[in-house]
């Protein structure tokens, strides 16, 4: 996969560091390992021939021939020309100037439409709006079903009707949320295939019933070379504004759909990064060109702490680490703030480099792990998570017992904390506390 | 013989309820075949014209084995699978057995055939019951096939029972449920949120007190790097082996035929976890090429056993591995 397009490139750099300069051949080499990995990553392929000879001609300049560390340089121009290509900025999706804004949801089967469109709806209902969520998937059993049963557990209303004429539903759909004063209308729609002429004249129906601020095409992040023709087949037939890329959470590059942007033009407006219903981010094309490299995503990780941690909580915390006087306690409650951010694999996953050294250890990142260690931390008492010195042997069995682990466990823990607590004090500044410190 | 009698027949021969029929050339009847060679005759989601390109000369210049790489590639069969199959129809040409466009059309999807399946696809149902486990990442179309599956077993006289093993997604039973009524098989459920192997694990014993001849155990999709989940699995599979050691029979992996190299990883990892005994190539129209199945049969040796291009009951037919690499490999289809 990607992880391996710099060591590919330092494959093919090496040992030019001796020799000085590269030459026209180094530079050939080195455009086809760009080419594979780029098509091993499901660029679609006139992207890539694109790519490739955009790439081919910077690299043969000043700024790769005279560096001492070509590679480098040569991943730099790379990474460029694919942030380039996915277009600059973040895009949002547009709202109505005059409330209800309509959004309507497209895509081929399984691409994630109903789930993201209670993502969204999430998501705006959490910047204090208020939609609603119309199901007009008449044709897959119990759609509507899955849409109402998400809707509730987000407090979203939910418009659905028995039946099978989905352009009636989406219009009185819009009516009923027009009627309660819902400013954000979200149609969810059965899945179809792009060729499929009769469901694409369908959904068109659907959009001519409710006329809506924006058409969201839903793409699955895993598509490979057909993503294009998919997303020109939606475009044509019912005027898409936009891309919702979805799975992003697995180890899909999710390099066709990217392509999407370099050939139709289309805006990716949101990432689905998890099955949690929260699990939403809006795309930043910079960051995902680090993805596609397997550069981590640094960026993100940030924000996200950011967004999940209470500043006041670190300061706090911040004074207490350089004190030496972390217990137990704020340890727990600092592990929590962690975990808030998602699963540790992902969370871990924006770390640059990461992937390629847990792949290299074969570490595997376990939450059930940091569940034990809350398990034994639940299982002390106050004073002991406070004065962890005072556990003795037989308060040790007790904790073992209490969570379900072993006594080598609660030892391996306490002997851990206890280092920590040295280094922390030690290093006064900087590591977790400057990295959840407030934005500056 | 009527296309529904043509179907039957050809789902008997994968289950092995009939007499095989004897080889020939007749598999390019089939209905779903049929309709994906259609949906490839419509130029703009076709690779054809660009077959059509390459095959078009008389004489085989070096751009041609370029532009067949080009081809392959854009049909999602990966860059490596992609470099095995172009060098090994050069080596037929430069041995001289490949000498014009029209050679190397035949020798291109025959070796595509060759390369997914050296015999037939076959599911045979020898266990009592057979236990056949769905697995597959988010929306590839599990529940979905899970239910044809059913339907089509039933139309053969089989007692089936569904497992509705999917207790995470919101509204899969009840999704699966309307399958199990249409096909009238017994179906086996908790409420939302119960444990998948308690589910898997009474499906099977339900299947066994009643005699039936196949249980279809359908889960929740997952991402193939979500380490929990795939443990998940791992337990659903293993609880299933304790009624019968001998199950599950299959395991399928559930694959969307639009799916890029991610496939490949998808395969890997599945299997690693539960042992799969083939694909499931789903949403296969004429966009979709399903190429990565190619590069799965080549880097893992899991074969398709089923094919399908849509929600309609007879979308889903027993895989073909010569009529498909016919109809998306061969310009005239």
């Amino acid at each position: 996969m990607f992880d391996a397009l710099t060591d590919k490139l330092q494959g093919v750099f090496s040992g030019l560091r001796g020799r000085g300069k590269l030459t026209e051949s180094d530079i050939d080499q080195a455009m086809r390992a760009i080419r594979l990995s780029l098509l091993e990553a499901d660029v679609s392929l006139p992207v890539v021939k694109q790519l490739t000879t955009a790439i081919a001609e910077r690299a043969k300049g000043a700024e790769v021939m005279e560096s001492l560390t070509p590679d480098q340089q040569v991943v730099k121009i790379v990474s460029d020309e694919l942030t380039s290509l996915m277009g600059e900025a973040n895009v949002a999706l547009p709202l109505a100037s005059k409330p209800p804004t309509i959004v309507l949801m497209a895509g081929l089967q399984g691409s994630g439409k109903t789930t993201c469109a209670a993502k969204l709806a999430r998501h705006f209902h959490s910047q204090g709006r208020a939609p609603m969520l119309v199901a007009c998937d008449v044709h897959r059993p119990a759609a509507a079903e899955q849409l109402a049963v998400l809707g509730e557990q987000i407090g979203v209303p939910v418009h659905r009707e028995d039946g099978t004429d989905a352009p009636a539903i989406a219009r009185r759909g819009v009516e009923a949320a027009r009627k309660g004063g819902r400013d954000l209308v979200i149609v969810d729609t059965a899945g179809r295939l792009s060729i499929d002429e009769e469901m694409m004249a369908e959904l068109a129906r659907v959009r001519d019933a409710v006329d809506p601020t924006s058409v969201v095409l839903v793409l699955d992040a895993m598509t490979g070379q057909t993503a294009v023709e998919v997303a020109g087949a939606f475009a044509e037939a019912v005027h898409v504004d936009g891309v919702a890329l979805t799975k992003l959470d697995g180890d899909a590059r999710g390099g066709a759909a990217l392509s999407v942007r370099a050939v139709t033009g289309l805006p990716i407006l949101f990432v689905g990064t998890g099955e949690k219903l929260d699990a939403l981010e809006p795309f930043h094309p910079d960051r995902m060109a680090s993805r596609i490299l397997g550069m981590g995503d640094v960026l993100s990780l940030v924000e996200k702490a950011q967004a999940t941690v209470e500043i006041g909580d670190a300061k706090a915390l911040e004074k207490k680490i350089r004190g030496g006087s972390l217990t137990l306690e704020d340890f727990l409650e600092q592990m929590a703030q962690v975990r808030k951010m998602g699963p540790m694999s992902q969370v871990l996953g924006m770390i640059p480099g990461f992937r390629s050294v847990a792949k290299a250890k074969d570490v595997e990142v376990d939450d059930r792990q940091l569940d034990r260690i809350e398990a034994i931390i639940h299982s002390m008492t106050p004073s002991e998570r406070r004065h962890p010195e005072i556990i003795n042997g037989s308060r040790r069995r007790r904790i073992a017992s209490g969570s379900g682990t072993s006594v080598q466990e609660v030892n391996q823990l306490l002997s851990q904390f206890k280092q920590m607590r040295k280094l922390m004090k030690q290093m006064g500044r900087g590591g977790l506390p400057a990295m959840f410190g407030s934005p500056t | 013989m009527t296309p529904a009698g043509e179907d039957r027949q050809a789902w008997g021969e994968l289950f092995e309820l009939a007499p095989p029929e004897t080889e020939d050339e007749a598999p390019a009847r089939r209905g779903l075949f049929r309709r994906l060679r259609e949906n490839l005759t419509t130029p703009r989601q076709t690779i054809s014209p660009q077959l059509a390109g390459i095959f078009a000369p008389k004489l085989l210049t070096p751009a041609t084995w370029e532009e067949l790489e080009d081809a392959l590639i854009s049909a999602d069969v990966g860059v490596e699978t992609t470099l095995d199959l172009v060098e090994e129809l050069r080596g037929e040409a430069e041995q001289g057995r490949i000498a014009s466009g029209a050679d190397l059309s035949r020798a291109l999807w025959e070796a595509v055939a060759a390369h997914m399946a050296t015999e037939p696809a076959r599911i045979p149902l020898t266990g009592s019951p057979t236990v056949i486990l769905i697995v597959g990442v988010n929306g590839s179309g599990k529940t979905t096939t899970v239910g044809k599956l059913a339907y089509r077993l039933a139309e053969l006289d089989q007692k089936v029972v569904i497992g509705a093993a999917d207790t995470f997604r919101a509204a899969a039973i009840d999704q699966l449920a309307v399958w199990a009524e249409r096909s009238g098989a017994h179906f086996v459920r908790q409420s939302q949120g119960a444990d998948p192997g308690a589910v898997a694990f009474d499906a099977v014993a339900s299947g066994r007190a009643r005699g039936a001849d196949v249980v279809l155990i359908d889960t929740a999709g997952r991402l193939q790097t979500q380490h929990n989940l795939m443990e998940e699995l791992r337990k659903v599979a293993a609880v299933v082996g304790k009624v019968d050691p001998a199950a599950p029979q299959e395991v399928l992996l559930v694959l969307d035929a639009t799916t890029g190299q991610n496939g490949l990883s998808q395969a890997r990892l599945f299997d690693q976890a539960a042992d799969l005994s083939g694909v499931v190539l789903t949403k296969a129209d004429g966009t979709a090429r399903g190429g990565i199945a190619v590069a799965i049969r080549r880097e893992l040796g899991i074969p398709v056993k089923l094919v399908g291009s849509g929600e309609r009951l007879e979308d889903l037919q027993p895989f073909d591995a010569r009529a498909f690499a016919r109809a998306i490999f061969s310009p005239e289809g």
